[in-house]
């Protein structure tokens, strides 16, 4: 009797979490405009989808946005994780909490802070701002990533390889690279899935001009949902999802 | 758009930093004499200073000045009385003279307004009853799937987790269109014969559309807990004459507080911070403390921004204090938040 009793409550649970989500995605596929009436299966909102310039462009400022920023922050974040690695404690210290700022911060405020910055500094808001805000909150993750391959490593085969002569450029390129690849590769494709779902600092670092998908979605579904709507999010839920599952089946294999 | 004047020692400030920041790097390379590995961090110092540093600066620059560059507490008089600005900007004779006419403040909408204050109330209270609920539903949910002689368990804590990857505004969104009045609910219960309600656009919602997006931040980390718990201690305990009830009140409890203060910062941080799950479940009319910050920001007034600054560093110093609260409670941060 009481195990029932537990399993029904667990279903009961699982059911609330996944309702609206299947709901929306059936929804999706809908032929009909309206919600109350099933009118038969149908790709009528994602043929639409494709044919809208406005989302169409947001997607491209959305992937391209995260493409760049995934780069950018992984080249900066994996070669601060090299330097705050070898750093002394207290230093390492400094520098690891500054790093912590951007995660423990609140989005909005996160948001908010660059907004005053590059309004205080006159740089106007749009694509290039959006891209240097998605660096900033990248980066820590990728230096999450990184460091516990640095830890892993051999202490001295960097020094070794200085005493033979290597530069420090060629000696982090064919040495400390390569063994720590898997979290480079691991840090790369997280900044790249958390700046495509990324919407709060997005949405201060941008005029309404440069929308991704997130900022976009948010300034129609204030006006009410629509079935492109739907079948957007449809999409966007599936493609994060087949990346996090990706992320986490390489993280937990590097474990 | 909104035009700061910024002040001509703000550039020289960064002028002076940019230079200390090079000199500082030749002075480091000469005392090691050459390159060491510490310096490959050293773009990422430039950029944490200049994208993580200087703004968290400048929100406190704008929160204690008005907006022509001068010192002023008036932000944080504002956030307590919501007219006190505009009553401060009201010519003070003109406002003397409907006094004497026999007019009140509250006659000209300039009385003591203390929306800001009862937005921040509200929102703690929101954010502290979602964490409630979360933990109330959540517990036990972990618990049972946390069981050793589950053997479902594992499989399904990645059901648990999977909505945790999942974007908050899509998922608020899926919440909203079940809410909607043709929503599927809503078709429900009028199939049923109970009728279309109104379940859109209130407190309800924005609560509902809280603990559907957050419950999952609570499960998780309280799971991780109790399944790398040592079941033997609880098995003594039940040999040694416990009963269920008190097995669980006096071993498993008290052992899964890690995972519990995990949960409660994972879902009660958010919940302060957020205000997309409001202004699309809520309709707008539901104001939580981040809307009230959306909002200023959103004027064209830059007096508002210099407010809504003031509104931000009370936020961020508000959960940096329950942060480190939080962190008193279980230091080694056992609980393991993220995935």
């Amino acid at each position: 009797m009481m195990k029932i009793l537990k399993r029904f409550y667990l279903g009961l649970i699982l059911l609330f979490l996944y309702v609206p989500i299947v709901v929306l995605i059936v929804q999706s596929f809908n032929a009909g405009e309206s919600r109350a009436v099933w009118e038969g299966f149908s790709l009528t909102w994602y043929g639409k989808l494709f044919n809208d310039p406005n989302i169409m462009k947001s997607l491209w400022v959305t992937v391209s946005i995260a493409v760049l920023a995934a780069l950018f922050s992984t080249i900066l974040g994996t070669l601060a994780a090299i330097g705050i690695h070898a750093m002394r404690k207290r230093p390492q210290a400094i520098m690891l909490t500054l790093n912590n700022i951007p995660m423990t911060m609140p989005d909005i405020v996160t948001g908010i802070s660059l907004m005053l910055l590059f309004i205080f500094t006159k740089v106007e808001r749009g694509y290039v701002t959006m891209l240097l805000a998605h660096i900033t909150f990248d980066v820590p993750y990728v230096i999450l990533s990184v460091m516990p391959k640095l830890k892993q490593m051999n202490k001295h085969s960097y020094e070794a390889a200085l005493d033979l002569g290597a530069t420090p450029m060629y000696a982090l390129l064919h040495v400390i690279l390569p063994e720590v690849m898997p979290g480079v590769i691991t840090g790369a494709m997280l900044a790249f899935t958390l700046s495509l779902d990324d919407f709060t600092i997005s949405y201060f670092t941008t005029s309404p001009l440069v929308q991704n998908l997130s900022t976009l979605i948010y300034s129609q579904a204030r006006k009410g949902i629509k079935p492109t709507m739907n079948a957007l999010s449809a999409l966007m839920f599936v493609v994060l999802l087949l990346l996090l599952l990706l992320v986490n089946k390489r993280s937990s294999k590097q474990e | 758009m909104t035009d700061f004047q910024v002040p001509i020692w703000g550039y020289w400030l960064m002028g002076i930093g940019l230079a200390a920041f090079i000199v500082m790097l030749g002075m480091y390379i000469r005392k090691n004499r050459g390159f060491k590995r510490p310096l490959f961090a050293s773009p990422y110092v430039l950029w944490l200073v200049i994208f993580t540093v200087i703004p968290c600066l400048l929100v406190a620059y704008f929160s204690f000045t008005d907006p022509a560059g001068n010192f002023t507490l008036d932000n944080f008089k504002n956030f307590w009385d919501s007219n006190f600005n505009a009553r401060k900007a009201m010519d003070q004779e003109e406002l003397n003279m409907y006094l004497s006419m026999g007019l009140t403040l509250e006659d000209l909408g300039l009385a003591r307004n203390s929306i800001n204050i009862d937005t921040l109330v509200f929102s703690l209270w929101m954010a502290f009853l979602c964490t409630a609920i979360c933990l109330l539903l959540g517990y036990p949910a972990a618990h049972i799937m946390a069981d050793r002689n589950f053997k479902l368990g594992p499989t399904l804590v990645i059901l648990f987790i999977v909505p945790m990857w999942m974007n908050f505004l899509l998922r608020t969104i899926a919440m909203m269109s079940l809410l909607e009045d043709n929503g599927l609910i809503n078709n429900v219960l009028e199939m049923v014969g109970i009728g279309r309600q109104k379940l859109l656009n209130n407190t309800a919602a924005v609560q509902l559309g809280m603990v559907y997006n957050f419950l999952p931040f609570m499960v998780f980390p309280i799971y991780n807990v109790l399944n790398k718990m040592d079941y033997k201690l609880s098995e003594a305990a039940m040999d040694l004459g416990c009963d269920h009830w008190h097995t669980f009140y006096k071993v498993t409890l008290p052992l899964s507080v890690p995972g519990v203060v995990s949960g409660i910062t994972m879902v009660f941080m958010p919940a302060v911070t957020t205000f997309y799950i409001s202004r699309l479940l809520g309709g707008g009319k539901i104001s939580l403390f981040g809307d009230l910050i959306e909002a200023k920001f959103l004027s064209t007034s830059l007096q508002e921004w210099n407010v809504g600054s003031a509104l931000s560093l009370i936020m961020m110093v508000l959960i940096l204090l329950s942060l480190g609260l939080l962190r008193r409670v279980d230091p080694e941060g056992e609980g393991g938040g993220m995935v």
